[in-house]
C-alpha cells in the first residue's frame, strides 16, 4: 500500500511536469525565436536554443517596429494597450461601485428596473453588437481615441451585481453608528464603505486589467490610425499575408512583450487574482 | 432581500446610477436596437431606398447553406474544444490536488496562460505550425503527415482548436481544483475503507461530486468557443482557407467588412443574441441552485 501511493506519487509529479511543458512550450519557442536572425527562422532552420540577438531584436521592436508592415515602435503600442485597460479596469470599478451603492442604499422609483436594465448587458456581449457599436462610436467622433476604445466596455454588470453582493453583507449597524456621528451619505461612502471594499476592489481591478489588456475585437475596429493601435492590433498587422516579409523576430519579440504584463500580474498578485476570476463568474 | 438601514435622499441616487446607465443605453442597448430594426430592412444595392420586409433577411439567411455550416462548425468547434481543454484540465487539476510537494508551484505553473490574449495565442500556434518554418512542422512531416493548415481546410479546423483549448486549459484546471478542494476528504476515506481502489474512487466518488464544476464549465467554454476564439481565428487562419474556420462571430465580422448585405448581417447579430441569452440564462440557473465549487 505505502509503495503504491510512493509511487503514484510519482505519477502525479510527472503528469504535472508534463502538463507544464505542454502549456509552457509556445512560449518557449517565442522567447527563443525572438532572440534569432530573421533569415534563420524564415528558412525553417530555426535552432531551439537562444541565440545571440536578443538586446537588437527588443530594441528594434520597442523603439523602432518593423521595418516593412506597421512601422509603429511597439512601446507606443504597448502605451495605448496600457491606457485602454487602466481606463477600462478604473472605469468599471468606478461606476460600478457608485451604481451598486445607489441601488443597495437608497429608495427611489425604478430602482429594480434599472438594475435589471444593468443586469442584462450581460447577454450583449460586443461580439452581438459589432457594426451598430462602431456606427454610433463614429457619429460621435470617437474613432481613433482613447475614450473610443474604453468608454463603450465601460459599463459592468458583473462589477455591479458584485459590488451589490458585498454591500448586502455589510451589517446595518455601520450606516447607523456613522449616521450617530453625523456623517451623509457621501461621507459613509467614503471613510466606511471604500475602505471595506478595497479587497474586493483590487481582486476586480487584477481581472478587469487582463480583460482591458486582451481586448482584440473592438480595437481592431475603431482604431485606423498606426499611432492609436493596441500591442493586439499591431501583432496582427505584422503578420503579412505574403509570408516572406513577415519579420518573425520581431513579431516573437512583440508577442512576449503582448504578454508580459498580464502573466506578470496574474503571478504576482495570484490571490487576488483566483478571487476575482471565482468571484467574477458567480 | 433589501436593506433595512437606508438614507432618504431623493435626487442622489440618480445621479450615482446616471453615468453607468448612459454608458449602457448609448453603447449597449441602442446598437442592440439598431440590430434588430436593420434585420427587419431590405436595402437596395446603391443604399438609397429601405424596405420593411418582416422576416426576409432571417428566412434567406436560413436557406443559405454557408450559413448553416457556420452554425454546425462552431458547434463542432465548441465541442472539440471543451471536451479536450476539459479533459486533460481534470487529469491536471486531480493530480495537484493530491498532497504532493510544491503543488502551489505546479498550481503557477499552471495558470499564467489564463492572461495570454487571444491573437497572441493564434500567433504563437500558427508560428509553431507553420507549413514552411513552423518547429514542429518538420517532425509532422517527418512522420509522412502533408501539413499545410493554410491550405488544407481540415488541418487549419485541427489547429484553431488546439490552440483555443491550450488557452483554456488554465481557467478549467483552476475551477476544477477549486472544486476538487471543496469536496471533504473524509468521502475519500470513506470510499477507500470501503476498498475501492483510486481509479474506481474517481468515476463513482470524484467525478459525481464534480458534475455540477463539470457543468459550469462546459457552458463557460461553449462561450469562450462561440465568442473570444475570434482573436485566435483572426491572427491564424482569418477564417479560410475557404471558409473551413469561419465561426459565427468571425462571420458577423467579415460579412460586414466587405460591406455586403447590411440586413443579413444585423440578422446573424440578433440570431447570436437570442444564444447569448439561452445560454448566460443556463449558466444562471445552475448558478442560483449554488451548487458551484
Amino acid at each position: 500500500m505505502v509503495e503504491e501511493e510512493g509511487f503514484r506519487r510519482y505519477v502525479a509529479h510527472f503528469i504535472l511536469w508534463v502538463g507544464i511543458a505542454i502549456v509552457a512550450f509556445p512560449v518557449y519557442i517565442a522567447i527563443v525565436a525572438s532572440t534569432q536572425d530573421n533569415a534563420l527562422i524564415a528558412n525553417g532552420q530555426m535552432s531551439l536554443l537562444p541565440g545571440g540577438h536578443f538586446f537588437e531584436v527588443y530594441y528594434q521592436t520597442i523603439f523602432v517596429g518593423t521595418s516593412g508592415s506597421t512601422r509603429e515602435p511597439v512601446g507606443n503600442m504597448m502605451l495605448n494597450s496600457l491606457v485602454m485597460a487602466l481606463l477600462i479596469a478604473v472605469g468599471k470599478i468606478a461606476i460600478s461601485i457608485i451604481s451598486a451603492y445607489a441601488i443597495v442604499y437608497f429608495r427611489f422609483p425604478f430602482r429594480m428596473p434599472i438594475f435589471w436594465i444593468i443586469f442584462v448587458t450581460l447577454m450583449l456581449p460586443v461580439e452581438v453588437r459589432i457594426y451598430p457599436t462602431y456606427k454610433i462610436v463614429a457619429d460621435l467622433h470617437m474613432l481613433d481615441s482613447y475614450a473610443g476604445l474604453s468608454l463603450p466596455l465601460i459599463a459592468s454588470a458583473t462589477a455591479t451585481l458584485l459590488f451589490r453582493q458585498f454591500f448586502m453583507t455589510v451589517p446595518d449597524e455601520l450606516l447607523e453608528a456613522s449616521r450617530i456621528d453625523g456623517a451623509g451619505p457621501f461621507r459613509f461612502f467614503w471613510d466606511t464603505l471604500l475602505p471595506l471594499s478595497r479587497t474586493n476592489m483590487a481582486a476586480l481591478f487584477v481581472i478587469l486589467f487582463i480583460l482591458g489588456w486582451n481586448q482584440y475585437l473592438w480595437p481592431l475596429l475603431i482604431t485606423t490610425r498606426d499611432d492609436m493601435q493596441t500591442i493586439q492590433v499591431g501583432i496582427r498587422k505584422m503578420i503579412t499575408t505574403t509570408d516572406a516579409l513577415t519579420e518573425w523576430p520581431i513579431v516573437m519579440a512583440t508577442a512576449v512583450l503582448a504578454m508580459l504584463p498580464p502573466v506578470f500580474v496574474v503571478v504576482v498578485m495570484q490571490k487576488l487574482f483566483v478571487r476575482g476570476l471565482v468571484e467574477t463568474e458567480k | 432581500m433589501q436593506k433595512q438601514a437606508i438614507f432618504q435622499t431623493k435626487l442622489l441616487p440618480y445621479a450615482l446610477v446616471a453615468p453607468q446607465l448612459a454608458i449602457v443605453l448609448i453603447f449597449f442597448y441602442w446598437p442592440a436596437l439598431q440590430a434588430v430594426i436593420q434585420s427587419f430592412l431590405l436595402q437596395d444595392a446603391f443604399g438609397l431606398s429601405t424596405t420593411f420586409v418582416w422576416f426576409e433577411n432571417y428566412i434567406e439567411l436560413f436557406k443559405d447553406a454557408a450559413y448553416f455550416e457556420a452554425i454546425l462548425r462552431t458547434f463542432f468547434f465548441s465541442f472539440a474544444i471543451a471536451v479536450s481543454s476539459l479533459s486533460l484540465a481534470l487529469l491536471l487539476a486531480v493530480m495537484a490536488d493530491k498532497p504532493l510537494r510544491g503543488s502551489m508551484l505546479y498550481r503557477t505553473l499552471l495558470i499564467w496562460p489564463y492572461a495570454v490574449a487571444p491573437p497572441v495565442v493564434g500567433v504563437l500556434w500558427i508560428f509553431m505550425l507553420h507549413p514552411s518554418l513552423g518547429v514542429l512542422s518538420r517532425y509532422l512531416r517527418g512522420m509522412g503527415i502533408d501539413w499545410n493548415p493554410l491550405l488544407d481546410g481540415d488541418q487549419a479546423a485541427a489547429l484553431i482548436i488546439l490552440a483555443a483549448a491550450w488557452k483554456q486549459i488554465s481557467y478549467n484546471f483552476l475551477f476544477f481544483l477549486a472544486g476538487l478542494q471543496a469536496i471533504p476528504k473524509s468521502v475519500f476515506e470513506a470510499a477507500a475503507i470501503d476498498g475501492a481502489r483510486p481509479m474506481r474512487r474517481f468515476w463513482t466518488v470524484t467525478f459525481p461530486l464534480l458534475s455540477p464544476t463539470i457543468f459550469f464549465l462546459l457552458v463557460v467554454n461553449i462561450v469562450y468557443a462561440f465568442f473570444d476564439t475570434f482573436g485566435i481565428i483572426d491572427t491564424m487562419t482569418r477564417g479560410g482557407p475557404g471558409k473551413s474556420t469561419e465561426t459565427l462571430v468571425y462571420k458577423v465580422y467579415s460579412d460586414g467588412l466587405l460591406g455586403g448585405n447590411l440586413g443579413s448581417s444585423a440578422a446573424q447579430s440578433v440570431i447570436l443574441m437570442v444564444m447569448v441569452i439561452v445560454l448566460t440564462g443556463i449558466q444562471f440557473r445552475f448558478v442560483e441552485r449554488k451548487v458551484t465549487y
